[in-house]
């Protein structure tokens, strides 16, 4: 089925100061469709952590944006480096975040386990050397 | 709690006087790991940190928060409070510690969460 409505965004590896532009433009984007409450805050958070890792642990990568009449999607695929242990990556307090970014407060390792916790759908696949492709599904009814 | 009553409670400055204080505060929190925040923040909550670049107001908008609250008289970077100001974010400085604002906060029954 085609999307009632897609955005596209490009998010730069450690671009720190651009970072949460991408999600703040994703919720302006669903509350002007329509969308609101606990699944706009549900996006909103989902958007933020996938975009913080985009800058945080990938060499670059894109969110997008898709909306469908019963569902709000989100999907990042990055290009690298890739996810070694899928497992490990998933658990709460793992983290392979920079001092860069732990100096900034990133880094609790929350990031995965949060998207999880707010998506209705979420799945994950990564192939190291080759990218890491997220896609996070919301129930708008 | 309105944030107006919250600023003299903590004897705070507002850092975005353009702001309208005129907003409910529901529940407090403290922590200065953003992607703690990101998994404990909510709507209504006045949050206290010791950082203050700009991700700290994306963080707080969205999760919908009432203010931000830097302890220990704290500056906060001009883009930062630029994209505050842009963003609706109430942001205040207070001279006591985050233990104390946090105190002040729980004594007048401003509860950890919603």
């Amino acid at each position: 089925m085609e999307p009632m409505y897609t955005g596209s965004y490009q998010v730069a590896k450690d671009d720190y100061t651009s970072a949460g532009h991408a999600s703040a433009d994703i919720k302006r984007q669903l509350k002007q469709i329509g969308v609101s409450g606990d699944v706009l805050r549900r996006v909103a958070v989902a958007s933020y952590e996938v975009e913080l890792n985009l800058v945080i642990h990938s060499l670059g990568g894109e969110l997008t944006l898709n909306v469908y009449p019963d569902c709000v999607q989100l999907v990042s695929s990055d290009v690298g480096p890739g996810i070694p242990d899928l497992n490990m990556a998933m658990k709460e307090g793992y983290s392979t975040a920079s001092e860069m970014a732990r100096s900034m407060g990133f880094g609790a390792g929350m990031g995965l386990p949060n998207m999880k916790r707010n998506a209705d759908d979420f799945n994950i696949e990564s192939t190291v050397g080759v990218g890491t492709t997220i896609t996070m599904g919301f129930h708008l009814r | 709690m309105l944030v107006s009553e919250l600023i003299p409670l903590i004897d705070a400055k507002n850092l975005t006087p353009d702001l309208s204080t005129d907003r409910e505060v529901t529940c407090g929190y403290v922590c200065d790991l953003l992607s703690w925040v990101m998994s404990h923040g909510d709507s209504g909550m006045a949050w206290v940190t010791v950082q203050t670049h700009m991700n700290v107001i994306a963080v707080a908008v969205l999760s919908e928060m009432a203010c931000v609250i830097l302890p220990e008289g704290i500056d906060m970077e001009a883009e930062s409070l630029q994209k505050a100001v842009s963003e609706g974010m109430v942001v205040l400085q207070s001279p006591l510690t985050a233990f104390d604002i946090c105190g002040r906060m729980a004594a007048k029954g401003v509860p950890a969460q919603n």
